[in-house]
């Protein structure tokens, strides 16, 4: 195929991961190319406005879409490491722009071409292998905006069970929220706690050395448990194993310990 | 009741604290869940039937005024009375009225949520007549000056030792030293207990899960038969009931009966579904000789039309407690007053004021679960949202988190500056987060308090990239046909 | 203004409604139309798979079904019930004229009392209005030869049903009840029963006999008449 040829991707990489953990950055960046598409990855790009959406501020959240919508418009597709963010943009925007005559569209425009990485791969390139290699056994974790949001379920199962090496240990309660919630799992810390070590249970019970999941906020979140409980499973983002980049220290873990 | 519900945070954390509530909490988290999921799996129009259920609430709430109505005509065609309300204490007095009427001295009642929210038993002790609680959970707590914990298990937080205990301190004409150690020896106690109520009690007091405009008929669902009782041995029944209880007809409440008990417990149907008309006929040889029906406003008609207009598709199946990791975290009581979870922590707002229970709508992390479960497809996680909206727009909450909020959004909407600020301060975390995370840090201690926190790699992932960086390259990518 | 004018004054409002009486309007409309919504295949049976289904059901929520050719089976088989719980020979009868037709004393001494439901009530007997396979579902049927209290009070409950009466679903039933009710109108109660009374109130523990009784035992009648 001819770069030209190549639908062009508009990688919303999501704050979390341009801040904390680049390679899943680069990770979806090598699963959009290996799959055929043209990635760019804007640099005007912040936030998806979930925080403030989320927490009663329609109006910051509204002109922080705005931003979103001018940025990423004029590609064929939007894709974003993560359910919650691409949950934001698919789910609300339009909703957010609701009673705006003017944006409403453009929201909608934008929410349509708008994908969650593990899905846009399986659903709209039919990718089923991504011929990756992992050894362990690990659980999945299905975060809660790609569940119930995006639908989001079989599709990363189907890819990581390609992954050669890789066992797949599923918990009894791997729709259940890990209780991040954003700004939740700060304002309510007590509360919060009990879900996660209800989630850090679940994933024990798996018998899995590593949970994944394709969403950073829970990741950090069961992870921070995991390691305050002194537990040695570990936690990655979905993508890494799936573009063979699980050699990067895994989320919390120091660099010199692989 | 008077709401703690500004509590919240200490009512939550005195309910994680509390061994036998979680225990129980256990196990519901695993019972009705799975219950309910082999009851829609046995029935393969579930999911269909709940769209129809929600379309039938649609329509009456468009059509309100006019079902309301209606219904009332057939009441009153049927023999019956109908008393509009527009508060709690015109309902309370309302039933007091009635009861004084009537001469009684004992009233029985049957759950209803409604009799909760107006906090009429009170009322009615302080007027010298007698409220008996005949739901086995109702009556327990009753006994222990409780508000139901579960709008279908209102004694779920207790264990059988402290029903035991209760029975003991409230049952003082019985011998101490019977044997009460298994929850049939309790039950049988409470049966015989409530039997001598039933059949002495003057006025028989009852909520109504629907009322059917076809026919002025009040449907009553449980499993223990007490509605039943309730109803039929007292020479008066009353009613009480919110506005928008209305369906159609017999069809129309089929229909929801088919979801209502599925979603609630996971059976097909409750044992007893009951349809009440009017008073007894001449001719027949039992049931009350009046019919009264309490039609109470409190709030509702105010919620028509507004954001949580679709709150009032709620049949009370408590289905989105069941399933709702808060709820299964805290119970019932840290919400504060009489109902909770999701369908709560929406409503409380409502009939309370935003001002006294202003954790509620922020004690969720959206997850949506309760959404997929709700029977009546109401959008729960939207209308936490809508509170949340509200209460910026109104500017409760702590103001330190709000300036946090605002500036994240305030450099959010600057990409230049945002660039800026992050490389600077993932440069800095990332100079201390050597370790790869950190067990504690300022101004974060709300995340560190409870958990680690990963640190950041020392670059951006949009920096990296730009400057050509494209990460460990390996493996190759199959692809079936796209469709 | 009176609490209901306040009310419904409020509610035209917000609906957009004009208060002038109408002979029609959509929720009237609505109501004489009976319209059906979805029904479940699953009772969507002939008559023999109905009942098949009734017993099936009604058995799965813990009551007792046995099947008798005729009416005149039955003084026997609720002779051969007692016995089977150690119960005394003594029940209260619904005055419904396919029991007191009855012989209830050619094999047995029975004491029979008819009437309505009283507090000590061992064990009663009366006739369904109909089944719903659907679920194995009773519905009873107020009026003078089926007091409702005969339902609820004892703890044993027997009940004959006629296998003709079983339906598929409750809105058949609904549609014979109000051919004989006439529109818009009821018996005072109408009553499905679905397996005995239950509460799982403490500690989740399911129990049998609450309030109501702690035994339904179904007798299908297979043969009309009597």
């Amino acid at each position: 195929m001819s770069d030209t040829a190549k639908p062009t991707v508009g990688l919303f990489a999501t704050c979390l991961v341009d801040l904390m953990r680049p390679v899943v950055g680069f990770a979806a960046v090598k699963l959009l190319e290996d799959a055929g598409c043209r990635v760019d990855v804007p640099v005007a790009q912040t936030c998806c406005g979930q925080p403030a959406y989320n927490s009663g501020d329609k109006t910051d959240a509204q002109d922080i879409a705005k931003s979103v919508i001018e940025t990423f418009e004029g590609f064929d597709y939007v894709v974003a490491p993560s359910g919650s963010c691409a949950g934001m943009i698919k789910d609300h925007y339009p909703e957010a722009f609701e009673d705006d005559t003017e944006w409403r569209p453009r929201a909608q425009a934008l929410a349509a071409k708008t994908y969650e990485l593990m899905s846009f791969l399986a659903d709209v390139r039919g990718v089923t292998s991504t011929g990756a290699a992992f050894e362990g056994t690990v659980t999945y974790h299905d975060s809660c905006s790609g569940l119930r949001e995006l639908g989001i379920k079989d599709q990363p199962r189907a890819l990581l069970s390609t992954v050669s090496g890789l066992h797949i240990s599923e918990g009894k309660e791997t729709e259940t929220c890990c209780g991040f919630g954003g700004l939740f799992c700060v304002k309510y810390p007590d509360i919060s706690e009990k879900m996660v070590d209800a989630k850090v249970d679940d994933i024990v019970a798996t018998g899995a050395d590593t949970v994944l999941a394709g969403d950073l906020g829970c990741l950090m979140n069961i992870a921070g448990r995991l390691q305050r409980r002194g537990l040695s499973i570990k936690a990655r983002h979905a993508a890494e194993v799936l573009a063979g980049m699980s050699a990067a220290p895994a989320i919390g873990e120091p660099a010199d310990e692989e | 009741m008077q709401p703690t519900t500004p509590n919240f945070k200490q009512n939550a954390r005195d309910a994680i604290a509390n061994d036998p509530l979680q225990a129980a909490l256990g196990k519901l988290a695993v019972g009705f869940p799975m219950r309910r999921l082999e009851a829609a799996a046995r029935l393969p129009e579930f999911e269909n039937l709940r769209d129809q259920a929600r379309d039938i609430k649609t329509h009456v709430l468009e059509n309100l005024d006019y079902y309301l109505e209606a219904y009332e005509q057939k009441v009153v065609e049927s023999g019956g009375h109908v008393h509009w309300c527009r508060d709690a204490e015109e309902a309370r007095e309302t039933i007091l009225e009635i009861c004084q009427k009537a001469g009684a001295k004992t009233v029985t009642k049957s759950k209803s949520m409604i009799s909760e929210e107006i906090a009429v038993n009170k009322y009615l002790e302080e007027n010298g007549i007698e409220p008996v609680e005949t739901d086995l959970g109702e009556y327990i707590i009753q006994l222990r000056k409780e508000p139901p914990s579960h709008i279908i298990a209102p004694a779920i937080h207790l264990s059988k030792e402290q029903v035991a205990e209760t029975f003991r301190n409230a049952h003082i004409d019985l011998a101490a030293d019977r044997d009460l150690d298994e929850p049939r020896s309790l039950l049988e106690e409470a049966r015989a207990k409530l039997r001598e109520k039933f059949l002495g009690a003057d006025v028989g007091l009852t909520g109504a899960n629907m009322l059917i405009a076809e026919t002025g008929t009040n449907v009553l669902v449980t499993n223990e038969g007490n509605a039943d009782l309730t109803n039929n041995l007292p020479r008066v029944h009353v009613v009480i009931a919110s506005i928008e209880k209305i369906v159609p007809t017999l069809e129309d409440a089929s229909t929801i009966l088919r979801v209502l008990a599925r979603s609630a417990t996971g059976q097909d149907i409750s044992v007893y579904t009951t349809f009440c008309t009017g008073p007894r006929r001449p001719e027949d040889l039992d049931g009350p000789e009046e019919y009264h029906v309490v039609l109470l406003d409190n709030g509702r008609s105010e919620m028509i039309g507004s954001e949580f207009h679709e709150m009032l598709r709620c049949i009370r199946c408590g289905a989105c407690l069941n399933h709702c990791p808060i709820y299964k975290s805290v119970g019932g009581h840290a919400y504060g007053w009489v109902y909770s979870g999701p369908m709560g922590a929406v409503l409380i707002p409502n009939l309370i004021g935003m001002e006294e229970a202003q954790h509620l709508p922020n004690a969720s992390t959206l997850c949506g679960k309760c959404e997929s479960v709700c029977p009546m497809r109401i959008p729960l996680p939207k209308m936490l949202r809508k509170w949340r909206e509200r209460q910026f727009r109104a500017h409760t909450g702590a103001p330190s988190a709000r300036w946090a909020l605002r500036g994240w959004a305030w450099l959010a909407k600057r990409p230049g500056l945002y660039r800026w600020a992050m490389n600077v301060g993932v440069a800095v975390l990332g100079q201390f987060g050597g370790r790869g995370r950190f067990r504690s840090l300022p101004l974060a201690s709300g995340w560190t308090s409870k958990r680690d926190l990963a640190a950041p790699a020392g670059d951006t992932f949009i920096n990296q990239f730009h400057k050509g960086a494209r990460g460990d390259q390996s493996g190759a990518l199959m692809r079936k046909k796209v469709h | 203004m009176s609490a209901r004018e306040e009310i419904l004054g409020r509610l035209r409002g917000k609906l957009g409604h004009s208060d002038a009486p109408n002979a029609s309007n959509p929720a009237l409309d609505h109501i004489q139309e009976h319209h059906k919504n979805l029904i479940p295949k699953r009772g969507d049976l002939d008559k023999a798979q109905r009942v098949d289904l009734f017993v099936q059901e009604a058995t799965r929520v813990n009551a007792t079904v046995v099947r008798v050719a005729t009416l005149e089976d039955v003084p026997d088989q609720v002779s051969a019930y007692l016995r089977e719980h150690q119960l005394p020979a003594k029940i209260k009868i619904a005055p419904h004229e396919s029991l007191k037709s009855l012989n209830w004393q050619a094999k047995t001494s029975l004491m029979v009392d008819e009437g309505r439901g009283a507090g000590d009530d061992g064990v009663s007997v009366s006739v369904a209005y109909g089944g719903v396979a659907e679920t194995g579902t009773l519905v009873m049927s107020s009026g003078p030869q089926s007091p409702t209290s005969l339902n609820f009070l004892p703890l044993d409950h027997i009940v004959v049903l006629q296998a003709a009466d079983i339906a598929g679903d409750y809105e058949t039933v609904w549609e014979r009840i109000r051919n004989k009710a006439g529109p818009g109108k009821l018996p005072r109660t109408v009553n499905w029963i679905t397996g005995p009374s239950r509460t799982a109130d403490i500690e989740q523990t399911l129990l049998l006999g609450a309030h109501g009784p702690q035994r339904l035992h179904i007798l299908i009648v297979d043969q009309p008449g009597g």
